[in-house]
């Protein structure tokens, strides 16, 4: 008898059999240098200014952030989510950071002058430790790579935001909240 | 262990970033091109740019010096591996002519998390890896092939690279430097 075939791939065991790594292996920083220069050189070849170019480099930092999202909450957090806007930053400053750069980030600020605006602050990142950027590019950060894991882990956990990388202090991180976000974290206080 | 080596070790990075970084990368390149053996050929290319770069850095850790036959090439790629991602492939298949050997791997940072769809049977996620070899080894005077013979992501037991020795190359003195 033939058998239908459904799947031109028959599954050994599944990625879900596995266990989930510990996350504690490590490869070169050289290695990931080179892999992050060759990244940023195929994003320039298909765009023609530096907004462009940082808008995919943080779309693709976007498809790092959706994973990790998953991948930290289960292994660091036992499955529990943040629901205080406070707390999923904090979450992003120290375990984020740790597992993905292997260390926290150094500054977590709120503006002073607006309350959907936070900065997470990066004295050196690791994404521009080899980067120089040519003077025709001034503003291009790479590390919008970086922003954009950021992104995509904070509208994962349900707090939707804007996430730009700026040349202050270092890199610093800008994060604006969506108004939703903040409305409904004051209601939370409130009770 | 030499103090400069110890110094350059001591720069790592979680692997798991590098993975997600890859994977994003080879996501980016299946939306870009219509064709996998694009993707493919892409993957190879890139990996030549990292390889030309790469060995530099391998000279500089190891301060190892010319190799004495393929053999011995063969055990300074499997060494390559170890100080850059940290794992250590088995060289197997040795043709009799001791011109090609096999890389197998057991475990690979670059495929952790990664399923490939029906649709991508045909992508070799991991070309990258040949690439490399070519670009590093172009450095060094020698030009080898590599291609994939067994992938894990395609339900082989272990992923297998066989690389072929293919000539010397003469040393070319770099344009304007004569």
């Amino acid at each position: 008898m033939t058998s239908i075939t459904i799947s031109a791939v028959r599954p050994r065991t599944s990625i879900l059999d596995k266990s989930l790594s510990k996350g504690k292996s490590e490869v070169s920083l050289s290695c990931y240098a080179l892999l992050f220069s060759e990244l940023v050189q195929y994003c320039q070849n298909r765009v023609y200014t530096v907004p462009e170019l940082q808008n995919k480099l943080a779309e693709m930092g976007a498809e790092v952030g959706h994973r990790m999202t998953d991948l930290l909450v289960m292994r660091e957090k036992s499955g529990k989510r943040e629901v205080k806007l406070l707390s999923v930053l904090l979450f992003i400053k120290s375990t984020v950071w740790k597992s993905l750069f292997g260390r926290e980030a150094d500054k977590l600020e709120h503006a002073n002058d607006d309350d959907r605006t936070y900065y997470i602050i990066e004295k050196e990142a690791l994404v521009n430790k080899f980067v120089s950027v040519p003077k025709d590019k001034g503003s291009l950060n790479c590390a919008s790579f970086t922003a954009g894991i950021v992104e995509a882990i904070l509208s994962d956990c349900g707090f939707p935001a804007k996430v730009t990388a700026h040349w202050h202090k270092g890199t610093t991180y800008m994060v604006k909240f969506d108004h939703a976000v903040i409305t409904r974290d004051k209601q939370l206080e409130d009770r | 262990m030499s103090r400069t080596g110890a110094r350059l070790d001591a720069k790592k990075v979680n692997s798991e970033l590098f993975t997600l970084t890859y994977g994003a990368l080879v996501t980016q390149l299946l939306k870009d091109y219509e064709n996998v053996e694009d993707v493919n050929k892409q993957l190879e290319r890139m990996g030549y740019n990292m390889g030309i770069r790469l060995i530099e850095d391998f000279l500089a850790r190891t301060g190892s010096g010319r190799c004495y036959d393929f053999r011995d090439t063969a055990e300074k790629i499997q060494s390559g591996f170890k100080i850059f991602l940290g794992i250590t492939p088995t060289i197997t298949n040795w043709s009799p002519a001791g011109d090609a050997f096999s890389l197998c791997f057991e475990t690979n940072p670059l495929t952790e998390f990664v399923e490939l769809p029906d649709h991508c049977l045909n992508l070799k996620y991991c070309n990258i890896l040949t690439g490399v070899l070519r670009g590093a080894c172009e450095m060094v005077q020698m030009e080898v092939a590599s291609w994939f013979l067994q992938d894990q992501l395609k339900n082989d037991s272990v992923t297998e690279i066989r690389v072929k020795f293919v000539k010397r190359l003469e040393d070319a003195i770099p344009a304007g430097e004569d």
